[in-house]
C-alpha cells in the first residue's frame, strides 16, 4: 500500500515547527507503525536528510516510551500503543497526520519526542509505599482480598505513556495520577500513607502545569491499558476524605 | 482541586434550585390564583421564625454565592485548561470532536456562557421587570402568560433550556464524580443515567409552561 | 524433577568428593584427562599455564591466547547454607554517619539497578542513577511477563531453598557457581516479602494469599506472578522506591543519559562519561564506586526480544577498560515468540512460556502440506515435543524446545511466512477447560498475538518461533559482584554469575532483585569501607582520556559519511550471529562468522552514514555507537563459542551431541567459566579460566526424555 505522511517536524525545543508531507510508497500492511517510520527514516537518511525523531523502546506495548497523535487520536485508531499498531489499520492511499503529544507539561524535545519527566515527579511526590529494603514482614502476614488485589492490579498496569494527557481537552494527567492512587490505596500496605499520598500527588500534578479534570473520559478511551475511569472518582474520594480529616 | 469541588457543590445547589423553580412554574397549570398565591407564599416562607421575605433572601444569597462561585471557578479552570492543553493544540483537522466525548461535554463552557446570558435576560424580564415583552401585568401569572405569548421569548427560552439540558447532562455526573461518587463501573452507569434523567426532567419541565402558553393551553 | 539419566556416563560425571581437595584458587586444572576423539584437533594445551606471560596457541587459526586462571576469592567455604551469612558477617561495614560522604554511580534502572539505587539511597549513600530511557520506569525489565521464583514453599509441594538452588544449578547445566546460586535461592523469599510490602499486586487466591504456579519445566509451584505483567509490576515497585529516594534527595536521577565510557583512575573505577541524549553534551561523573546494571546484550542479534535501545555499550566499555567478560556465548533462545513477518521486522515479541502449559506444539508431518492448520487431520500432525520427550512433552526446557523447532523448520516442515514457525495449538485446551478458562489464563497473551498478527488464536493455532531472549554471559564478577576492576560492581543480567549456561524461567527477575535489594548493598559496603577515596575531577588524566575517547568516537561516527545506514549494519551482524552463533554453532560456521564480522566491522567504520550532529537529540548517533560495540562483542561471542567445544545449556555445538541429537557436555574439559580479557580491538583476547567446583550438587548429563 501507499500512504502519505504529514509529520510534525521541529528541530529543537525552542524552534518553530511545521507539518512536513512525506510520500511513503510500498508499505506492507504487516508492518507496525513504527517499523513504517523506520523505513521512512532509512530513506531519509540515505537521501541526506534528517530522520524523524520518535521515541520507542520495548516495541511490545509495555514500556510506555512510544506514543504520538495519529489523526488526532492518541496512539492512533487502535486502542494499543503505537508499537502495536499495524499498517493494516490504515487504508491504501490514506493521508496520516502524525503529531507529538501536546501539553504544557510535555514540552517538545524534537519532532515527535516530548519530555514526560513530569510523570516521574508526580510519582516522586507520593506514588509509593515506604518500605525500606529489609524491613518487610512475611508476605503472607497480611492477606488481601482477591477483588482488591485484582482491582489494584488493573490500576497498576498504567505504562505512563502520556496518551491520557494528549487526549484530554484540558491537558490533565488525572487518569495517570488516579491510577497510582487507586493501585496503592486499595492495598492494606498502602493505607498509612493514603491521605498524604493523594494530596501530595495532586499538588505536584497541578504544579507541573497539567489541567484539571472535567470528567470527559477521553483519557480512558485512548488508554492502551484500559485504566478504568472510576479510578478518578476514587482519587477524588480519597482527596476529599483526606481534606476533611485535615491531612 | 478545591476549585473543582466548589464547581461541583455550587452546580449541585443550582440544580436543586432549578428543580424547585420548575415545580413552581408547573403551578401555572393550576391557574392564575394558585400560581400567584404560590408566588406570594415564597415571600412568606419561613415566617414567623424568619422575617418577611427572609427565606427568599436566604435562598437568593445562597444562590448568588453559588452562581458567583461557579462562574469564578469556571473561569479559572478554563484558563488553566487553555494553558495546560493549549487552544487548537493539534494541526490536523481530523477527529476534532475526540473519540467518545459527548456533545454535552463539548459544550459545557460555551453552554454555560449561554445560560449566564439568559439568566441576566430572565431576571430582567421576570424579576426586575426592566423589560416587559408582551405587555405588563401586576400579577406574576399575567406577566408569564403575556411574555410567553411572544414567539421570540419562547425561542430564547428554548435555546437556554437546551443549553441547560446539555450542561446538566455532563455537569451533574461530573459534579458527582468530583465529589468521589462512581468508584465502580456500575455506580458510574447509574450516575450517567441519573444525569440524563435530571437533564430531561428539567428541560422538559421548564418547557412545558411556555409551550402551553404559546399553544393556548394556558391563558 | 527426575534425576534419572539414561545417558549418564560415569566417566564424565564428577563425584563431588573428588573436588574436595581443590583449593579455592585453582591453578591449572583437570583438563585433558579424557578428550573425546572429536576434540583431538582442539589446539589448546591447557596444562600449567604458569606465570603471567600469555601463552600463544600453536594453531595458526587461534583466535585467543590463554592467560592465568582466575578465582573467586570472596566466597567463603564451608557449609553452603551458611556461606552468605558468613560473608555478610565478614564484610566490613560503613558507619551510617560516613555513608553520606560516600558516593555511588549506578548505571541502569531495571530491576537490578533501580532496586540497588533505592536501597543504597535509603542506607544514606549519595547515589547518582543513570538510564538512557526518558524515565527509569521504562527499563526493559518491565517487559518480563511470566513471574518470579521464590523458595517460599507456600504450596507444601516439597520446595525448599536447597531445591531451588539445585534446580537452578541443574538448569544452568552445571556451569554456574554453587555459592552464588545458593545465595540467590536463599534471598529469593525476602524478595517476595519486600515486593508485597511495596504494594506489588501479585495474583492472589480467594483466601487473600498469594497464588503461585509452576513455570518452565519445574515440578514445584514456586513462581509468583502478576497476571502476564510480573516484570512491570516488580519494576514499578523498585521504580517507586527509587522515586521516593529521589524526592528525599539521596538519589540524583539522570534519565536520557547514555554511559559511553568508564573512568578508571589509579586502579579503581571512579566515574563514567555519559552523553546527555537530549543536548548531546558529554559529561563526566565521579563517585567512589561504579555499579553497572545495564542488562544483557541480546540485541547483538538485531532481532531479539530486547528493547530497541538495549545495548552492551556500558559493559563493553568496561570490558575494554579491563573488566573480564565471562561466557559471552551463553545466550538463551526463547521458544515461544511471534515469528518474523518481513524484512522490515524491528524486534521480536515474546509470549510467556506459560503458554506451553496448555498449548500443544506441532507441525505437519509432511513439508508439502499447504492446508490450513485446522484442516490438517490429527494423524497428519507431528506433535514432535510430545513424541520425542514423552515425560516432559511441551514443557521441555527452553533450549530443547527452541532447537527442536529450528530442526523441524530446517526439515522444511515449518509453517507461516518463510516456513519459520511452528504451531502452538490451544484447541485441546479450549475443549478441555472451556474457552472462558483459557481466556482467563491467557487472555492478554492471546490479545497481544491477535494484535500483532491479525489472527485469532482461539480459532487458528498460534505460530511461534524461537528468538534470542536473554544472555547468561556478562561481565565477570566475584561473589561480591565486583568485576576485575576494583570498584566496578556489576548486577543483574549484565553480570554472568548465577545462571550458568542456561537460565530457568522466572529466574531473571529473581536475580535482578536479589542482586539489587539484598546482595550488592551488603557487599558494596565492604569495598566502600575503605573510602572515601581521593577526590578526582575532570582534570585527572584518566578522566581526560575517557572524555577524549568519547568525543573522538562521536566525531568519527559522524564524519564517516558513508553510504549505509546504521541499521543495515546491525541487521547484517544480526543475521551472521543468528546463522552461526545462534541456536546451533559449529567449528566451521563460527570461524566463518568471525571473518565476516571482522569484514563487517571494517565496512562499518568506512561506510556508515550517521546524519545530523552530536549537539542535540540524534537517535542515529546513539544507535551507531551501540552497533559499533556489538560489532566487537559479536566476535568475542564467536570466539567463546568456538573455544567451548561442548554443548551446554544455551550453547549447542553441532560437534558435541549424543546420537539422539541432545546436548553433550564435556565436564572434564569445560567445567569452567571462560573470562575474557580485552587486549585491543582486533587483537586476540586472553582467556582466563575459573574452575567450577561442585561440592553439593552432582554433575549429571541433563535428560528430559
Amino acid at each position: 500500500m501507499n500512504i502519505t505522511l504529514r509529520v510534525w517536524r521541529q528541530a529543537g525545543p525552542d524552534t518553530e515547527g511545521h507539518m512536513e508531507t512525506i510520500e511513503v510508497p510500498d508499505v506492507s500492511e504487516h508492518m507496525s507503525f513504527l517499523e513504517m517510520i523506520d523505513v521512512v527514516n532509512d530513506r531519509l537518511t540515505l537521501e541526506g536528510k534528517e530522520p524523524i525523531a520518535i521515541d520507542s523502546d520495548c516495541r511490545e506495548g509495555i514500556c510506555g516510551t512510544c506514543g504520538v497523535m495519529i489523526n488526532r487520536q492518541a496512539h492512533g485508531p487502535v486502542r494499543a500503543t503505537v508499537c502495536q499498531l499495524h499498517m493494516r489499520s490504515f487504508d491504501d492511499g490514506e493521508t496520516i497526520d502524525v503529531e507529538p503529544w501536546r501539553a504544557d507539561a510535555f514540552p517538545v524535545v524534537k519532532d515527535l519526542v516530548v519530555d514526560r519527566s513530569a510523570f516521574d515527579r508526580i510519582i516522586a511526590a507520593g506514588g509509593y509505599i515506604s518500605a525500606p529494603t529489609g524491613s518487610a514482614p512475611e508476605a503472607h502476614s497480611t492477606p488481601v482480598k482477591k477483588a482488591d488485589a485484582d482491582h489494584a492490579f488493573d490500576a497498576a498496569t498504567c505504562i505512563a505513556c502520556g496518551a491520557c494527557v494528549a487526549a484530554c481537552p484540558n491537558g490533565s494527567a488525572m487518569l495517570f495520577t488516579a491510577a497510582k492512587v487507586t493501585h496503592l490505596g486499595l492495598l492494606p500496605q498502602g493505607q498509612p500513607e493514603r491521605g498524604s499520598r493523594v494530596l501530595n500527588m495532586i499538588n505536584q500534578h497541578d504544579e507541573e502545569g497539567f489541567g484539571g479534570c472535567t470528567n470527559i473520559g477521553e483519557c480512558t478511551a485512548v488508554c492502551p491499558k484500559g485504566i478504568p475511569f472510576d479510578t478518578i472518582s476514587q482519587l477524588n474520594r480519597d482527596m476529599l476524605g483526606a481534606l476533611l480529616r485535615g491531612e | 482541586m478545591a476549585k473543582k469541588v466548589i464547581m461541583a457543590v455550587s452546580g449541585l445547589i443550582m440544580v436543586g434550585y432549578l428543580l424547585a423553580h420548575m415545580y413552581g412554574n408547573l403551578k401555572a397549570f393550576s391557574g392564575m390564583q394558585a400560581f400567584d398565591e404560590y408566588s406570594h407564599h415564597l415571600r412568606e416562607l419561613g415566617e414567623p421564625i424568619l422575617p418577611p421575605s427572609g427565606a427568599l433572601w436566604i435562598i437568593r444569597v445562597v444562590l448568588l454565592v453559588a452562581v458567583v462561585a461557579h462562574i469564578w471557578a469556571a473561569v479559572l479552570l478554563a484558563r488553566r485548561s487553555w494553558t495546560s492543553a493549549g487552544v487548537n493544540r493539534y494541526e490536523t483537522r481530523r477527529n476534532r470532536r475526540g473519540i467518545q466525548r459527548t456533545y454535552a461535554s463539548f459544550t459545557l463552557r460555551s453552554g454555560g456562557l449561554v445560560i449566564a446570558l439568559f439568566v441576566v435576560y430572565h431576571l430582567a424580564h421576570l424579576t426586575w421587570h426592566w423589560i416587559e415583552p408582551g405587555g405588563s401585568s401586576p400579577s406574576p401569572y399575567g406577566r408569564l402568560v403575556a411574555g410567553f405569548s411572544v414567539w421570540w421569548v419562547v425561542a430564547l427560552y428554548v435555546i437556554a433550556l437546551l443549553a441547560v439540558g446539555f450542561h446538566l447532562r455532563h455537569g451533574v455526573a461530573s459534579a458527582l464524580y468530583t465529589l468521589g461518587a462512581g468508584t465502580t463501573a456500575t455506580a458510574r452507569q447509574v450516575i450517567v443515567v441519573l444525569s440524563i434523567v435530571t437533564a430531561l426532567v428539567i428541560t422538559v419541565g421548564f418547557l412545558l409552561v411556555p409551550f402551553s402558553v404559546l399553544l393556548g393551553v394556558i391563558q | 524433577m527426575t534425576d534419572h539419566n539414561p545417558f549418564e556416563n560415569p566417566g564424565q560425571s564428577y563425584d563431588s568428593t573428588d573436588r574436595d581437595d581443590q583449593p579455592m584458587d585453582p591453578r591449572g586444572g583437570r583438563e585433558a584427562e579424557g578428550m573425546a576423539e572429536q576434540e583431538s584437533t582442539f589446539p589448546v594445551s591447557e596444562n600449567a599455564p604458569s606465570g603471567p606471560e600469555q601463552q600463544q596457541l600453536p594453531d595458526a587459526d587461534a583466535y585467543f591466547s590463554l592467560g592465568d586462571p582466575i578465582a573467586d576469592t570472596k566466597a567463603p567455604g564451608g557449609p553452603i547454607e551458611s556461606r552468605w551469612s558468613e560473608r555478610k558477617f565478614g564484610a566490613k561495614l560503613v558507619n551510617p554517619a560516613n555513608r553520606r560522604k560516600l558516593s555511588v554511580i549506578i548505571v541502569g534502572t531495571g530491576l537490578a539497578g533501580a532496586s540497588a539505587a533505592a536501597t543504597l539511597g535509603e542506607s544514606g549513600y549519595q547515589v547518582k542513577s543513570f538510564c538512557y530511557q526518558d524515565s527509569p520506569r521504562r527499563a526493559h525489565s518491565i517487559a518480563a511477563q511470566g513471574g518470579i521464583n521464590a523458595a517460599k514453599n507456600y504450596r507444601n509441594d516439597g520446595d525448599s531453598t536447597f531445591r531451588l538452588f539445585y534446580d537452578t544449578v541443574k538448569g544452568g547445566d552445571y556451569r554456574s557457581r554453587e555459592s552464588n546460586v545458593y545465595r540467590l535461592a536463599e534471598v529469593s523469599a525476602n524478595i517476595i516479602d519486600q515486593c508485597v510490602a511495596q504494594g506489588v499486586p501479585f495474583a492472589r487466591e480467594y483466601g487473600g494469599l498469594l497464588d503461585t504456579r509452576s513455570f518452565g519445566g519445574v515440578q514445584v509451584q514456586r513462581t509468583f506472578y502478576a497476571r502476564g505483567q510480573t516484570g512491570q509490576q516488580l519494576l514499578l515497585g523498585a521504580y517507586q522506591a527509587l522515586e521516593r529516594q529521589i524526592a528525599a534527595g539521596t538519589v540524583t536521577m539522570y534519565a536520557k543519559h547514555d554511559m559511553l565510557e568508564l573512568v578508571v583512575a589509579d586502579g579503581r573505577a571512579r566515574g563514567i562519561v555519559v552523553r546527555d541524549l537530549t543536548t548531546g553534551e558529554i559529561e563526566t561523573h565521579f563517585a567512589d564506586v561504579v555499579v553497572l546494571a545495564t542488562g544483557g546484550y541480546g540485541n547483538v542479534f538485531f532481532l531479539s526480544t530486547n528493547a530497541m535501545g538495549s545495548n552492551v555499550t556500558a559493559a563493553w566499555r568496561a570490558h575494554r577498560k579491563g573488566a573480564y567478560f565471562a561466557n559471552p556465548c551463553y545466550t538463551q533462545i526463547h521458544p515461544t515468540c511471534i515469528p518474523v513477518s518481513g524484512d522490515y521486522q524491528s524486534k521480536l515479541t515474546l509470549m510467556s512460556e506459560s503458554l506451553r502449559n496448555d498449548g500443544r506444539i506441532w507441525v505437519p508431518k509432511s513439508g508439502e502440506d499447504t492446508r490450513e492448520a485446522r484442516d490438517i487431520p490429527e494423524d497428519e500432525r507431528d506433535y514432535y515435543l510430545e513424541r520425542r520427550y514423552p515425560a516432559f512433552g511441551n514443557l521441555v526446557p527452553r533450549d530443547i524446545a527452541s532447537r527442536a523447532a529450528k530442526a523441524v523448520c530446517d526439515e522444511g516442515r515449518g509453517v507461516g511466512p518463510g516456513g519459520l514457525g511452528v504451531y502452538l495449538d490451544f484447541a485441546d485446551a479450549i475443549k478441555r477447560l472451556g474457552r472462558k478458562a483459557v481466556e482467563a489464563k491467557y487472555g492478554n497473551l492471546f490479545d497481544m498475538y491477535a494484535q500483532i498478527t491479525g489472527e485469532d488464536p482461539y480459532e487458528t493455532p498460534m505460530r511461534i518461533y524461537p528468538a534470542v531472549h536473554y544472555t547468561m554471559g556478562g561481565l565477570w564478577v566475584d561473589y561480591d559482584l565486583q568485576s576485575t576492576i576494583p570498584g566496578l560492581f556489576v548486577t543483574g543480567e549484565a553480570n554472568f554469575s548465577d545462571h550458568g549456561a542456561n537460565r530457568l524461567g522466572a529466574s531473571a527477575l529473581m536475580q535482578g532483585l536479589a542482586d539489587g535489594y539484598f546482595v550488592l548493598p551488603n557487599t558494596i559496603a565492604d569495598y566502600l569501607a575503605d573510602g572515601p577515596f581521593e577526590k578526582i575531577d575532570d582534570t585527572h588524566p584518566a578522566a581526560v582520556e575517557a572524555v577524549t575517547e568519547v568525543t573522538d568516537r562521536v566525531q568519527k561516527l559522524l564524519s564517516v559519511k558513508g553510504t549505509r545506514t546504521v541499521d543495515s549494519f546491525h541487521r547484517e551482524l544480526g543475521q551472521i550471529m543468528w546463522e552461526y552463533c545462534g541456536m546451533e554453532r559449529s567449528e566451521e560456521g563460527l570461524r566463518k562468522a568471525i571473518g565476516m564480522i571482522r569484514e563487517l566491522r571494517e565496512a562499518f567504520w568506512n561506510d556508515v552514514l550517521v546524519p545530523g550532529s552530536g549537539n542535540d537529540l540524534n537517535q542515529s548517533l546513539e544507535r551507531a555507537g551501540r552497533v559499533a560495540d556489538f560489532l566487537e562483542l559479536g566476535e568475542l561471542m564467536c570466539v567463546d563459542a568456538l573455544h567451548r567445544r561442548e554443548s551446554c545449556g544455551g550453547h549447542f555445538r553441532a560437534e558435541s551431541q549424543t546420537e539422539d541429537g541432545e546436548a553433550l557436555r564435556h565436564d572434564d574439559q569445560f567445567a569452567y567459566v571462560a573470562a575474557w580479557e580485552f587486549t585491543g580491538t582486533g587483537q586476540q583476547p586472553v582467556l582466563h579460566k575459573e574452575d567450577l567446583v561442585y561440592e553439593f550438587v552432582e554433575m549429571k548429563q541433563r535428560s528430559y526424555k
